[in-house]
């Protein structure tokens, strides 16, 4: 016992003895050490978890004033921006939150795929990665189906009918998932319970995510492994203030867009409540969905554009077997480089095409880009990593110099 | 570095490119609110209101727009009161449970002009006349769209049959079952103001526009503030983190 007091420096040092959370956080957030080396594109990680952060506290806040029945939601949403105090602030920072967290999780995901960050050993945490993003998808949908306008309703109807491609037992599924034969008050009401659960979940994915993370530390620019203590600083202060730094600034543009342009990544037709009789010219969804609708409707069969756009993602489950380069950074490998670019343009070729009718030359982009995607993973990355001939790695982070 | 600067600029035209619209596209307006900075003008809103209450209340609910609220519009309660006096509402069921009528109060909401869409329907030969609380905001360019769409009534061109509807350029599909609502001297304006066709269009214009977005103007200004602060921690934040890894060339 008198041991034990001796070491009780103050109330922390009582606490951290017996419930070591104070050194769990000095451990993974002061002086975990990073490599030394990162650039800004390592700052959308934690930019992402502060957009998750975001859209918890003022999701749960909405949560308090919104009614989840198809005759109020869309006045609930109007009482919102009108009667409570700062609603409108909270309501537009949720709105456009969603908008950031995608924008900032898409860069997230083009710097892994640029610094070959999910190869060995990080296919895990790539995969978390991947899940999140799934979650983030199904959440954001059925969020925007809550305020109960148009393009709620009819993004809604489009979506889940979807699944009545599968063959046999897709009419039973659709119907099972509206919970009735269209979607109405039941497919509301679960639509809010599960938007409401399925965050908390994305914070046990992400949890996860840094978990594996931290096993092996972040990859680096130049993709080679660190060595020692020479290739990496603590975390705290230099990451800390970097991240910071690319917060503000990042903010700086979220709020711009709250304050001024709340309703540019909106559609006008949202706030036109819904109405089951009358469909809207144009059905689109959220510009973040828009490269994968436009895969969805590049193929002719309703089943096939199914598969088509679920395989879009889960090809990225196989990307680190897909990749054969042993190379991980695009820095020294110089065809996957100009690879990249172009497959970033088709992603965004894909979104442009989503926000156009399906008809005429638009039919026609679309289906070029789509089989460039999967070009892009199932037969040009496999191929090159066989051929390409790399530029000389460094040898250590510590020392890139040398290999010049 | 350059690659980036190529992607982002590609992305936000993508953006810009959201829905093509085959009606014609409205006709720009400089109004008072349409700077990042410029507010609403309160006269031009209360002279708008006064179109709104004596031509298109007729067909057209507010039902969003409490008559509590229009006192940002610079009214005070009094006047607030009388203006809710024009409208009869449905009371709550009095003791014997009929539901009688009584004017408007402060706290009530625009009264309807239809009981329900149906009625609404019928009168209007089978198309009903949308809430205008929102109509700024649910259409694109909206407050140009609104203007462009009340200015611009015109005989169909030869061969164009509009049906029961009339023929409207900047309406999709150029027929509207909505009949020419103004055409100047429908009011007379009580601050002396000449109540021409266009006056009159853009002075109800600016008031959908604040019955759209109340929040307009607190917007506007919070958002100075703050981008502002905003501004000055990212400097200092990146002061700091110059400093900071200063410290680790040397
Ligand atoms: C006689 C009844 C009537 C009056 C008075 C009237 N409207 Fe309408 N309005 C309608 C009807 C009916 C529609 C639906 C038109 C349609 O769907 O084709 C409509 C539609 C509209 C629309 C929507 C057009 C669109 O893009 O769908 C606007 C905006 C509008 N009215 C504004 C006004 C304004 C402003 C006034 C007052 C100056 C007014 N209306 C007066 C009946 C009326
Ligand atoms: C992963 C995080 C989240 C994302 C991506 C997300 C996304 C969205 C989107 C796109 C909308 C529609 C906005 C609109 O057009 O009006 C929405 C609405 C809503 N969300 Fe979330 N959300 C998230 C987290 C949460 C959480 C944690 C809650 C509650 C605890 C919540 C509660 C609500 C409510 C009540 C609405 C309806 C109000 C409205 O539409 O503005 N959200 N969400």
């Amino acid at each position: 016992m008198a041991n034990l007091n001796k070491k009780n420096k103050g109330v922390i040092d009582w606490i951290d003895y017996r419930l070591p959370i104070v050194s769990f956080l000095k451990h993974s957030a002061v002086d975990y050490p990073t490599p030394k080396n990162l650039n800004y594109w390592w700052n959308f990680g934690s930019l992402a978890g502060f957009f998750l952060l975001v859209q918890i506290i003022t999701g749960i806040i909405l949560s308090m004033h919104y009614t989840a029945h198809v005759d109020h939601a869309f006045d609930s949403i109007e009482h919102i921006m009108r009667n409570v105090n700062h609603g409108w602030l909270i309501r537009y920072i949720h709105m456009n939150g969603a908008s950031f967290f995608f924008i900032v999780v898409y860069i997230h995901i083009f710097r892994g795929l640029y610094y070959g960050s999910y190869k060995a050993p990080r296919e895990l945490l790539w995969w978390l990665g991947i899940l999140i993003l799934l979650l983030m998808m199904a959440t954001a949908f059925m969020g925007y189906v809550l305020p109960w306008g148009q393009m709620s309703f009819w993004g809604a109807t489009v979506i889940t009918n979807l699944f009545s491609a599968i063959p046999f037992i897709g009419e039973s599924i659709t119907q099972w998932l509206w919970g009735g034969y269209s979607v109405d008050n039941p497919t509301l009401s679960r639509f809010y319970t599960l938007h409401f659960l399925l965050p908390f979940l994305i914070v046990g994915v992400v949890i996860l995510h840094i978990v594996a993370l931290h096993t092996h530390g972040s990859n680096n620019p130049l993709g080679i492994d660190k060595k020692g203590p020479q290739d990496t600083i603590p975390f705290h202060p230099f990451y800390t203030i970097k991240d910071l730094f690319g917060l503000s600034f990042v903010l700086t543009i979220f709020f711009t867009v709250v304050f001024f342009a709340p309703d540019y990544l909106g559609h006008p037709d949202n706030y036109v409540p819904a109405d089951p009789l009358k469909t809207p010219a144009h059905i689109v969804p959220e510009w973040y969905f828009l490269p994968f609708y436009a895969i969805l409707r590049a193929i002719p069969d309703k089943l096939g554009g199914v598969i088509a756009m679920f395989s879009a993602i889960f090809v990225l489950f196989l990307l680190p077997w897909l990749d054969t380069s042993k190379v991980r950074s695009a820095t020294f490998r110089p065809i996957y480089k100009k690879l990249f670019w172009i497959f970033v343009l088709d992603a965004l070729i894909l979104g442009w095409v989503g926000s156009k009718p399906a008809e005429g030359i638009y039919i026609i982009i679309s289906r070029l880009a789509t089989l460039y995607y999967f070009v892009h993973f199932l037969i040009l990355l496999p191929l090159l990593g066989k051929f390409e001939k790399n530029r000389p790695l460094p040898e250590s982070i510590g020392k890139p110099v040398l290999a010049e | 570095m350059k690659n980036f600067i190529i992607i982002f600029l590609l992305f936000s035209y993508t953006l810009n490119l959201f829905s093509a619209e085959e009606a014609l596209k409205p006709e720009q307006y400089n109004f008072s609110f349409s700077k990042p900075l410029g507010k609403i003008n309160k006269n031009s809103a209360q002279r708008g209101l006064q179109v709104f209450i004596e031509v298109c209340a007729s067909c057209h609910g507010l039902k969003h727009v409490a008559y509590r609220s229009l006192e940002e519009l610079g009214y005070n309660k009094d006047q607030v009161n009388s203006i809710a006096a024009q409208f009869q509402i449905d009371d709550l069921p009095n003791e014997e449970g009929e539901i009688l009528k009584r004017k408007a109060i402060y706290s009530d909401y625009f009264v309807e002009p239809y009981k329900n869409l149906n009625e609404a329907k019928t009168a209007n030969n089978g198309a009903y006349p949308p809430d205008l609380s929102l109509m700024v905001k649910a259409r694109k360019d909206g407050a140009n769209y609104v203007r462009s769409l009340l200015l611009g009534y015109n005989e169909p061109p030869s061969g164009f049959d509009v049906g029961e509807g009339y023929y409207n350029k900047y309406m999709a599909g150029n027929v509207i079952a909505m009949p020419q609502p103004l055409y100047g001297d429908d009011v007379e304006f009580s601050d002396g103001t000449k109540a021409t066709l266009e006056q009159e269009v853009n002075d109800l214009v600016t008031f959908l526009t604040w019955t759209s977005m109340p929040d307009l103007e607190n917007r506007r200004a919070a958002g100075i503030k703050v981008i502002f602060f905003l501004l000055v921690m990212t400097i200092l934040f990146y002061i700091s983190y110059r400093k900071i890894w200063s410290e680790l060339k040397t």
